[in-house]
C-alpha cells in the first residue's frame, strides 16, 4: 500500500508530461472560436448606444434575413481598419447591427462620423456581458446570424479584404 | 579563430562529462579505484572547459564579431558596452551555454572543496551532476550551436532588444540562472544520497549551502524582475502571474520549501524522504520553468524567442531527469530509515506546516499555470488570470505568514502551546492594535490586503521575537539572518497590502498648462518635446508635481522609438517618496492635440521590493553564519548547533 503512495509525484509527472507534450504537437493558433456556432443567438437586450440609432436586441435578429453582428469598439484600433470594409458591405445592402463595447456616445460619435456608419442599429454593452454571451474574446468580431437568429459564422479580429467573400458566402448559404 | 576555440571546448568539455558519468557509474558498480579516483579531477577540468568556453563567447561579443551568427543577429556595433557584455546572455543560445557553464563550474567546485560527504556518496553526485551537464551539452552542441558563423558577414548586427537593454535586466537573467544550477546540484546531491542509501544530517549539511545559495540568488532574482517588469514596461504593476514569472515563482518556492525542511534534516535527522523529494522537486520547477519559457508551449507577455524542436528536446531532457528521479525515489525511498519523531506542536511541526503550506501555493501557481494547456488539449480555450491566483495563493501565503510568527520561537521536538503563547505575546499584541487601529479607521480596502496589513505588523514585530531576552552579542550570525529575511518579508507582504489597497489611478488626456490631481499630488503638464539618445529618439513630457504646498519635483516620462530594431517603448516617469512612489507615463496624442496622461500613486509600493532585498540579505547572513560554523565545528567536532529559542532562566 505504502509503496503506491511513492509513485504519485512520478504520476503527477506523467500527467504534466502528457499535457505539455499535447501542447507542443499542437501549437495554440490564438484564436478564440465560439462555441455559439450552431446555436440560436443567446438572450440579449441593449440599449441604444448612440442617438439617432436604435438598440439591438435579440428579438431583432428573427426577422427572416440574415444579417452581420459586428461587435466593436471606438477605442479600438483593428475597428477603425475594417469600417470601409464593413461599410462596403452596408451599401450592397447587407444589414449590420453594431454592439458597441464599452463606450461613450461622444467618442462613439466622433468614431462613426470619422470612419463611416454601416449600422443600422447600435446596442450599447458596457458590461461586455452581451459579447461574452455570444462567444466572443476580443474586439473587433463579427458574426453571421441567419433569419431565423441562429448564429451561422464568426471572424475573430478585423475583417480583411480576403473575408469579404468569406461573409458573402456565409450570409448566403444563411438565407 | 576564437569561436572555434570556444566550440572545441565546449565539446571537450561535453565529452568530459560523459566520461564523469560513465566512470562514476562504473566505479560505483565494481567498487574499482581508478575508476572513482577519475571522476573529482574530470569534474575540475570539464567545469574549467565550459568557463573558457563562455568566456571565448562573452570576447565575441566584446569584439562585435559579426561572423558569428548569433552576435550579428542579437548584438550591434554602436551598442553601449556593457550592453555588449550582457548580450552574451541576453538570447537563447548564449543563455544556454551559461546555464551549462554555471553548472560545469559549480560541478568543478564540488568535486574541489566538498568535504562532508561519504567518499562514495560524493561520487554519486558528481556522476548525476554530469548526467544533467552531458544533456545541456548535446542540446547545445546538436540544436543550439552559438559559435555558428555567418558567410557572408553582415556588415552590422540587428542589435538587442530594447526592452533588455537596461542594465538592471543584464543581470536579472545570470541572477536567475546560478539560482537555477544551485538547484541542479541540490538535485545530484539528493539523487546521489538515493542512490548510496546515503540520506542523513551529513548529507543535509554538505547540500544546505546550495539551497541557500541558490535561494539568494532565486529571490534578487526575482525582486529585481519584477521592479524591471514594474518601471520598464510601464504598465503600472508589479506582478502579473504571467507564465514567465511564474516559471521563477515556483523554483523559489519549492526552494523555501526546502531550505526550511534541511533544517530539520541537517539539526534533527527528520524529514529524511521528504527533503530528497523537495530537492527533486525544486529543481525540476526550475526545469519546468525553463521549458515553458523556452518552447512557447504558453502564451506569454515576455516575447522570447521560442521554438517547438527545442521544446521537445527540453522535454525529453525533462523526462530523463525528473521522470528518473522520481521513479528512483518510488524505488529507493523506502530503504531511507525513518528519520527522528516529533510532536506536531514542535519547531519541527511548524516547519513541517510551512512545507506543506508552501507546496499548496506550489500547486496552485502551477495548476494555474497549466490549466489553459490542460482545457485547450480538451478543446476549449480559458485564460487564468490574477483573481484566480490572488485568492487561491493569497490565503494560504497569509496562514504561513501567521505560522511565520510561531515557528520561529518554538522548540525542537516538543513544546507547550501555552508557553509558545507567552513568547510572542508583543507580537499578539501588536496584530490586535493594528486590528483596532483598521477597524477605527475603516479603510475602503478589499479582505486581502485588510488582512495583508494585519500579518504585516504582527510579522514585523515577531520576527525579532526570537533574539527576544537573548544574549544579542553571542546569537548566532544565522539567527539573525532568520530574523532579517523574516522581518523581509513583513516589509514586503507590507507593500503589497498598502499597494494594492490604496493605489490612486487616474487617465486624463490633457493640454499643456493643464493640471490634474492623483492621490495626494496636484500634477501639471508644463511642455512635451523630442529628445534623442544614442540609439533611440523620443517624445518627452515634463510634468510638475506637488504634494500641498511642498517642493515641486520635475517628472519626465518619454514614449522612445528605438532604431536598432526599430521597437517602440513606453519610459514611465517615477518620482519616489519616503511614503510611495507616483509613477506617470505618457501615451498618444489625442485627434485635438491633447496628450494622454496616465498616473497612479502607489503608496509604500517600494517596500515590496525593500523587503525583496531584505530577504536575500538575511539569506546571505544565513550563509556566512552556517559556513562560520561548519568550519568551527570540523575544527573541534562538534555537533551540529541550532538556532534553537533559549529560554531566558536567569
Amino acid at each position: 500500500m505504502k509503496r503506491i503512495w511513492l509513485w504519485i509525484p512520478f504520476g503527477l509527472f506523467v500527467l504534466f508530461f502528457a499535457v505539455v507534450a499535447n501542447g507542443l504537437k499542437n501549437p495554440s493558433d490564438r484564436i478564440v472560436r465560439s462555441t455559439m456556432i450552431g446555436k440560436p443567438a443567446p438572450q440579449f437586450s441593449l440599449p441604444p448606444a448612440v442617438d439617432g440609432y436604435p438598440g439591438v436586441g435579440v428579438a431583432n435578429l428573427r426577422d427572416g434575413k440574415p444579417k452581420l453582428v459586428n461587435i466593436f469598439a471606438s477605442w479600438c484600433v483593428p475597428c477603425a481598419y475594417e469600417a470601409p470594409i464593413l461599410e462596403q458591405l452596408a451599401k450592397q445592402g447587407i444589414e449590420i447591427h453594431g454592439i458597441a463595447i464599452r463606450d461613450r456616445p461622444q467618442d462613439l460619435n466622433r468614431f462613426l462620423t470619422r470612419y463611416g456608419n454601416p449600422y443600422t442599429r447600435i446596442g450599447a454593452d458596457n458590461d461586455t456581458k452581451a459579447q461574452i454571451s455570444f462567444g466572443s474574446a476580443g474586439v473587433p468580431e463579427t458574426f453571421v446570424v441567419d433569419g431565423k437568429g441562429i448564429i451561422r459564422h464568426q471572424i475573430a479580429g478585423g475583417i480583411d479584404p480576403e473575408n469579404v467573400n468569406e461573409l458573402l458566402v456565409a450570409l448566403k448559404a444563411a438565407k | 579563430m576564437i569561436a572555434e576555440i570556444g566550440l572545441a571546448f565546449l565539446w571537450l568539455a561535453g565529452v568530459l562529462a560523459g566520461l564523469q558519468l560513465v566512470m562514476g557509474a562504473i566505479g560505483l558498480r565494481t567498487n574499482r579505484g581508478d575508476m572513482l579516483g577519475g571522476v573529482r579531477p574530470i569534474a575540475m577540468i570539464q567545469g574549467l572547459l565550459v568557463g573558457l568556453s563562455f568566456w571565448c563567447l562573452i570576447t565575441v561579443f566584446m569584439q562585435s564579431d559579426m561572423s558569428v551568427k548569433l552576435v550579428a543577429l542579437n548584438s550591434h556595433s554602436a551598442k553601449p558596452m556593457l550592453f555588449k557584455f550582457a548580450g552574451t546572455w541576453g538570447n537563447h543560445e548564449g543563455s544556454m551555454l551559461l546555464w551549462v557553464a554555471v553548472l560545469g563550474v559549480a560541478g568543478g567546485l564540488i568535486a574541489a572543496f566538498e568535504r562532508a560527504l561519504k567518499y562514495r556518496t560524493h561520487i554519486a553526485t558528481l556522476a548525476a551532476q554530469a548526467a544533467i551537464a552531458l544533456g545541456f551539452y548535446g542540446f547545445l552542441i546538436f540544436s543550439s550551436n552559438p559559435f555558428e558563423r555567418l558567410n557572408p558577414v553582415p556588415v552590422d548586427g540587428q542589435g538587442l532588444n530594447p526592452l533588455l537593454q537596461d542594465p538592471g535586466l543584464a543581470f536579472h537573467p545570470p541572477t536567475l540562472y546560478f539560482g537555477y544550477v544551485g538547484m541542479s546540484v541540490a538535485f545530484s546531491f539528493a539523487v546521489g544520497a538515493l542512490i548510496e542509501r546515503d540520506v542523513g544530517p551529513a548529507f543535509a549539511r554538505a547540500m544546505r549551502p546550495w539551497v541557500l545559495g541558490a535561494w539568494i540568488f532565486l529571490t534578487i532574482g526575482i525582486t529585481a524582475g519584477s521592479y524591471w517588469a514594474y518601471y520598464e514596461l510601464g504598465w503600472g504593476g508589479w506582478w502579473f502571474w504571467d507564465p514567465v514569472e511564474n516559471a521563477s515563482l515556483m523554483p523559489w518556492l519549492a526552494t523555501t520549501a526546502l531550505l526550511h525542511s534541511v533544517s530539520v534534516l541537517a539539526t534533527r535527522d527528520g524529514l529524511r524522504a521528504w527533503t530528497v523529494m523537495l530537492a527533486v522537486v525544486a529543481f525540476s520547477m526550475s526545469m519546468v520553468g525553463t521549458f515553458l519559457v523556452r518552447s512557447g508551449v504558453l502564451t506569454s507577455v515576455h516575447s522570447f524567442a521560442t521554438d517547438p524542436t527545442r521544446g521537445s528536446f527540453l522535454l525529453a531532457l525533462l523526462v530523463v531527469y525528473i521522470g528518473g528521479a522520481l521513479a528512483l525515489f518510488a524505488l529507493r525511498v523506502n530503504t531511507v530509515r525513518e528519520g527522528n519523531q516529533f510532536d506536531l506542536m514542535s519547531r519541527e511541526g511548524a516547519l513541517v506546516v510551512n512545507n506543506l503550506l508552501l507546496s499548496v501555493i506550489l500547486s496552485v501557481v502551477l495548476v494555474g499555470t497549466l490549466y489553459p494547456l490542460a482545457t485547450e488539449a480538451l478543446g476549449q480555450k480559458i485564460s487564468i488570470g490574477a483573481p484566480y491566483f490572488n485568492s487561491a495563493a493569497g490565503y494560504p501565503a497569509l496562514l504561513l505568514v501567521v505560522v511565520m510568527i510561531m515557528g520561529p520561537v518554538m522548540r525542537w521536538r516538543r513544546d507547550e502551546f501555552k508557553s509558545v503563547m507567552k513568547r510572542i505575546a508583543l507580537p499578539l499584541l501588536a496584530t490586535a492594535l493594528m486590528l483596532l487601529g483598521l477597524v477605527i479607521a475603516r479603510p475602503d480596502v478589499g479582505i486581502l490586503p485588510f488582512l495583508g496589513l494585519l500579518l504585516a505588523v504582527g510579522v514585523g514585530v515577531g520576527s525579532f521575537a526570537p533574539l527576544w531576552k537573548r544574549n544579542l552579542r553571542r546569537t548566532p550570525l544565522f539567527t539573525y539572518g532568520m530574523v532579517i529575511a523574516h522581518f523581509g518579508i513583513a516589509v514586503s507582504l507590507a507593500g503589497m497590502a498598502s499597494e494594492s489597497g490604496f493605489i490612486k489611478e487616474k487617465l486624463v488626456a490633457a493640454n499643456i498648462g493643464e493640471s490634474n490631481t492623483v492621490g495626494p499630488y496636484t500634477v501639471k503638464f508644463l511642455k512635451i518635446e523630442p529628445v534623442a539618445g544614442p540609439n533611440w529618439t523620443a517624445i518627452e513630457a515634463t510634468l510638475e508635481a506637488r504634494r500641498g504646498d511642498g517642493e515641486p519635483i520635475i517628472l519626465r516620462p518619454q514614449a522612445r522609438m528605438f532604431s536598432n530594431p526599430v521597437t517602440p517603448t513606453n519610459e514611465a516617469a517615477i518620482g519616489t517618496m519616503l511614503d510611495g512612489q507616483l509613477y506617470l507615463n505618457i501615451g498618444e496624442p489625442t485627434s485635438d492635440g491633447r496628450w494622454q496622461i496616465r498616473m497612479w500613486w502607489k503608496p509604500f509600493v517600494t517596500l515590496i521590493w525593500l523587503g525583496g532585498m531584505l530577504v536575500a540579505f538575511g539569506g546571505f547572513l544565513s550563509l556566512i553564519g552556517r559556513a562560520r560554523r561548519e568550519k568551527g565545528a570540523q575544527a573541534r567536532k562538534l555537533p551540529e548547533e541550532s538556532p534553537v529559542f533559549v529560554e531566558a532562566s536567569a
